[in-house]
Parts: C-alpha cells; structure tokens; sequence
C-alpha cells in the first residue's frame, strides 16, 4: 500500500537547495527547487527562519510596549507598521488625533514607502546582475534616513507614531529637506530610465516572465504592487481611506500584464505619487499641536475587537485586535502581505528557469522576518 | 623551435620570469582598476587607504589570500579540485608567449601564434569544468555546464571574427598581422568582425554581461564556490589576466597593436601605445560591466547562434569575396 503514496521517481530531476543563505533570498528565506537541468519542476518556499514571536509578544505586552515591536516585522516600510499599528489602537480605543499630526505621519508614512521602494529598486536590478543602479537608488534612499532620523531618532526601525500623535513635532527644515528630497528625487527618474528601464537587457529579463494572472493573484491573496501589476486597482489608500489619504489626490498605478516588468513600472509609478502626496500634504499642514499626549498614557480600549487593514510597500496589512479590556490585546493578529505574495511563487516558478526565479522572487519583493514575525 | 642554443634557451626563460612577473603585477593592477573603475561609476570613492590611492589594497589582498588555509570539503573529489585551479591559470601564461608588445618585444614569434593563443585559451574551460565537478555542488556544477555551454558557442563567433582578419593577412603570425596595419587599423576595414570579437571576448572571459557562470546572484559563486584561499585567489587572477590577453589580441588583431593611429606614432614607443590601446580595452570592458545586468542563460545561447554567428559568417563571407577580386 505505501507504494502507492510514493512519489515517481525522475531520474532527471534533482533538488537544489536556494537559501536559506544566499545572496539572493533578501534574508532567510529557503526554496526547495526541483530542477529539470536549469528548468525549474517545483518550487517550495520555506519560511519560518526568522520567527520571533512578534504576535505571541503583543499579547503580553501593554499596547504602547508592543509598538516598537511594529516596525521589526518589516524592516523596511517600518514606519507604516508602525503607523499602522497606532491606527488600530486608536480607532479601537477612540483616541482623537490633531490634525497637524495626521498630516505629519501620512507625510512621514509616504518617505518611507518611497524609501522601500528604492531599496527594491536597488536590490531587484542587482538580483538581475546590474550592481550601479543599487548603489544610485541607496545614495537618494540615505536622504529619506536623514529626514526621517532628524524626527524619529532612527534610521531603520522607527517609532516615531504614538497613539494620539507623534512624538517629536516637524520644523521648519524638515519641510525643506522633504521638499529638496522630491525635487531630487524626480531629476534621478530620467536616469534610471536610462540606465534601467530602457536598456534592452532589463527589459528581455523582466517582460514576461514571472507572470501572475488576476486569478493567481484573487486565489493566493497577494496585495500591493503585485496585484496592481495585475490591472487590479487595488490600494487600500483608496478603497478603505484610513487617516486623511481622502483629502490627496492621487492615481492607483495600474499595470496590465501582471509580469515583471509590469511590478517594475507600478513600484516607479508609486515613488512619483507618493512624491505628490507628499507635497499636497506639506501644502496644506496645519499648525496646532502635534500630540494628543493624554490619550497616549493608559491606553485601555473597550472590550471589542478591529480589523484594521492599510497599505504598507507590499500590500495589504492588517492588525486584528482583541480587547478584553485590559491594558494588554487578548488576541493580536498581524496580516503581512509578503505571505501571499511569497506563495504564489508555487504557481509562477514552475517551467521558469533558475536566473528567472531569482528575478522573479526578487520583483515580488517580499521581506521575510514579516512572513515569519 | 628546432633552435635550440645556448642563447635560445636563455631567451626562453628570461622571457617566463618577466611574463610570471607581469601577469601576476598585471592581474594585481587590474583588480585595483576594476574597484577603481567600479567605485567612481557608482559614487563612492573605491579604494583609498592603503598606499597612495589605494593602490597597494591589492597587493594586501593577495598576502591575507595566501595566508589563508585552503579548504578541501569533504565530498569533493580529491585528485581534480586542486589540479582545476592550476589548469585555469597554465593556458593564461601560455598566451603570453605569442603577444606582440612591440616589434623587438615578442618572446616566440611562431608562423602559428594566433592558433596557438586561441588553442590554449579553450583550455581555461576545461579548468572550469574541472573545478565545477570536483566541487561535488549544485551550485559549482551548474556554474560549469554553464560556462562550457557558453564557451562553446562564443568561439565559433569569435574564431570566424578572427578568420576575417587572418584572410586579410593571410597569414597566423601575430608580427605579420600587426605589420599590415602600419597605415589603417584593421577596426575601420573590419568594423562587424571588431565588434563581434570584443563582445565574444568578453564572454569568453565570462565578464559581465555574459558572467552567468559566476553570477553571484544567482549560483552564489559558480564554479568556484567552493575554492577558498589562493585557489580562488588563482581563479580570480586568471579572469585578470585572461582579460589582459584578449584585450591585447583585440588590439593586435583590430586596434594595430605597435602602430600608432594611421602611421603617425607620434614619437611614442610601439610598446606604449600597445599597452594604451590595451588597457583602454580592458577599461571599456570594466565599464560594460558596471553598466548593463546580466543576460539569462537561454538569451546568451540565442543571441550567439541566431545573431552572432550568422553575422560572423555572412561578414568572412564578405571578406572572403573582396579579397579574392581586390
């Protein structure tokens, strides 16, 4: 009987291990890849590696304990976890917000999408073979620290969103540095067409590979960016308006193809709307106080849960909180992005070759300590 | 070399001192020029602490290279992963013999050169298969087949590029060659065969964009992941020096070697100008690879068999016809 359960054997096919220490995995991810010469059979993401228990930490922690905890699971748009997670406690416990505040942290909150997105920029040309482009997209991504470390204290993993607030108020040369910031950042766009979007070999390397379908992408869930590669319009800055994205007016890049190059161009086209949010929210920021510190102190919601979903650099992401009306969530649930956009790599690797799954994994852009938290 | 006097020999081994010493000061040079090169490209300094602009960095290097244990992994195979290192960097010394530097300064000056430079330089693939399949990894193995795959089928391109020239010269010997261009270079009579040999020579010295048997990327290492110490110290300095060679067979070849631009040498000596045009070569191929990503390895295969060598073909075609009517 136990023959029958056993896999054919295939001479032909043997397994190569990727990761989970390689250079092209973005931190310690593993992939089972059974390969067929250089030709790709099945593909196995194998993630946990990096499990802290950021989930199981949040139900023992009070709320304000647990919020530096935010901007650990993605190390990268930090902000917006951070940001986030002060949204849901907020609308949980019905804490009032300054106005002058809202506008600080979508501003802040759009720095440091852009500042993913350069990263990703970075590391996806440099997973295709292209080392010039990375080191340009982290010269501009160093002035996105520099802003964001004058007014968090942190470059990477900021806490700077408090409930009811911020915590440090934004000056005069914030503004000015975050204005200098998008001027430069829209005179290196021209040269990263050059040098990356128009040369032929980005191009045979992206177009039509790695194409997810919309169903692929309704069935394994995948958000962000890669669903909007699809031709889904899909932004939870649009659908759900949470804080004051209502207020901006901005477009949903959309692509149309669903392949690499589409994920490629929707990520570029976010930068330049994220720079117009940016600026629409300096424009019309208010004065007044930029903290409602009294909410901030003994946070205890009313018994209840929230569902609270925002976009963050890859997705939709969600804290699901429950309160029992202590100072701690009974349940605290996060839904990261990358874990649906990671698996569809089951559907998309299979019949690609070795070099495109390394480009593919790399346009999905997926972080894992926030698959395994 | 049926002469075989006192004076020949001594020739002979004078000539591999000075060709042991400059490869190795070469490769050293170069590997300083390419972090050099690769650091003003992309914004950064490259670099710079140790000796005036870092120039000795290199050098320091190799010292922590050699100083460093050579580690043998437990499943490789015993006999081949020590030789593969050796094997890569043999054919590179031969290629030396034959370099016209000027026209005093060639150590053997053989009817044959051309084929001899090519015919050791097919050998390096075998070294790379060597360590490949010694390592006994996935990754090194797949850097291998690779590479052999890649090595094969930017020959035939590059050979049918060099074939244009030879017709034109009718003859192997590099001298002879170099001769011919004392007034025009062979780059504005044979542009498509020029262009042809520099990006197959890049590929043949497995430089990006054609470096899929490395790409670190994607195979971490390629063939050499395994070799650590002065065995991949050895690996590193052959790409080097391997990038020397076709840069001066290029310019031998396409650029007039000695000669200086259209008979002019401008008071300049004809070595001066070989390593000019020779290192100008080598910059330009460090700047390609600073610049474009990498190709995908069915990409490479298709742009050599249905562009490459059709064009080759149809270009030594072309030549073959005018030479025979002019």
């Amino acid at each position: 009987m136990a023959e029958q359960f056993k896999e054919p054997v295939v001479d032909r096919v043997y397994t190569l291990n990727l990761g989970p220490q390689h250079p092209s995995t973005h931190g310690v991810l593993r992939v089972l890849l059974d390969l067929d010469g250089e030709f790709i059979v099945k593909a196995d993401p194998v993630i946990g590696y990096g499990h802290r228990g950021h989930e199981k930490m949040g139900e023992n922690r009070t709320y304000k304990q647990f919020l530096p905890n935010a901007s650990r699971m993605d190390y990268l748009s930090g902000l917006l976890y951070n940001h986030g997670f002060v949204l849901a406690v907020e609308k949980l416990a019905g804490i009032e917000v300054p106005e002058r505040a809202r506008y600080i942290r979508t501003v802040c909150a759009e720095l440091n999408r852009i500042s993913s997105h350069l990263l990703w920029f970075g590391t996806y040309v440099m997973d295709l073979g292209g080392f010039t482009p990375f080191l340009y997209a982290f010269d501009d991504r160093e002035n996105i620290l520099d802003i964001l470390d004058r007014v968090s204290g942190s470059r990477l993993t900021y806490s700077y969103c408090r409930f009811g607030g911020v915590c440090n108020d934004v000056d005069a040369q914030f503004v000015d540095m975050t204005r200098a910031f998008v001027k430069r950042l829209r005179s290196r766009f021209p040269d990263y067409d050059n040098l990356v979007t128009k040369n032929v070999i980005f191009i045979h390397r992206t177009r039509g590979v790695g194409v997810i379908t919309a169903e692929q992408a309704r069935e394994f869930g995948v958000t962000g960016p890669n669903l909007r590669a699809c031709g889904i319009p899909y932004d939870m800055r649009r659908i759900e308006p949470y804080e004051i994205y209502d207020r901006f007016d901005f477009e949903v890049p959309i692509g149309s193809n669903g392949d690499a190059l589409d994920r490629y161009h929707v990520r570029l086209q976010e930068m330049e709307q994220s720079c117009r949010i940016i600026e629409q929210a300096l424009d019309k920021m208010p004065g007044g106080p930029f903290w409602n510190e009294a909410a901030a102190f003994k946070v205890r919601p009313p018994k209840g849960e929230i569902y609270f979903g925002f976009e963050s650099a890859r997705g939709q992401t969600g804290y699901y909180l429950v309160s029992d009306g202590s100072q701690c969530p009974y349940r605290c649930h996060i839904r990261v992005p990358s874990y649906g956009n990671l698996h569809v790599l089951t559907e998309v690797l299979r019949g690609t070759m070795v070099a495109d799954a390394i480009s593919i994994l790399g346009s999905i852009d997926v972080v894992i300590p926030e698959i395994d938290r | 070399m049926g002469n075989t006097d006192g004076s020949d020999w001594l020739r002979l081994v004078v000539g591999l001192v000075i060709v042991l010493a400059f490869s190795q000061l070469n490769a050293l040079f170069l590997v300083w020029l390419e972090r050099k090169v690769a650091g003003h490209i992309q914004l950064r300094p490259g670099p710079k602490e140790v000796g005036p602009f870092g120039i000795l960095q290199t050098i320091i290097d190799g010292i922590k290279l050699v100083g460093k244990e050579l580690i043998t992994p437990a499943t490789t195979d015993r006999k081949l992963f020590p030789i593969a290192p050796v094997l890569v960097f043999m054919p590179v010394l031969v290629g030396f013999l034959v370099l016209p530097f000027s026209p005093e300064l060639i150590i053997r000056d053989m009817n044959v050169g051309l084929l001899l430079i090519f015919a050791f330089s097919t050998f390096s693939v075998l070294a790379i298969l060597t360590g490949g399949w010694a390592s006994n990894n996935k990754y090194a193995l797949l850097g291998a087949v690779r590479s052999v795959a890649q090595n094969v089928a930017y020959e035939i391109p590059l050979l049918l590029a060099v074939m244009s020239v030879v017709l034109m010269v009718n003859s192997l010997q590099f001298s002879q060659i170099v001769e011919a261009q004392s007034r025009v270079w062979f780059i504005f009579l044979q542009p498509v065969a020029g262009i042809i040999f520099l990006i197959c020579a890049t590929a043949e010295t497995n430089r990006a964009p054609f470096d899929i048997p490395e790409a670190e990327s994607e195979l971490v290492a390629g063939f050499h992941t395994e070799y650590s110490g002065m065995r991949f110290g050895l690996f590193f300095l052959a790409e080097y020096t391997n990038m020397f060679i076709v840069s001066a067979v290029a310019t031998s070849l396409f650029f007039g070697g000695w000669n200086g631009p259209f008979g002019f040498s401008l008071g300049i000596p004809g070595i001066i100008w070989f390593l000019l045009k020779t290192y100008f070569l080598i910059f330009v191929i460090m700047w390609v690879r600073w610049t474009f990503p990498r190709l995908r390895f069915d990409q490479l295969m298709n742009f050599s068999w249905k562009v490459m060598i059709p064009l080759s073909l149809a270009n030594l075609m072309v030549t073959a016809i005018v030479v025979k009517l002019v």
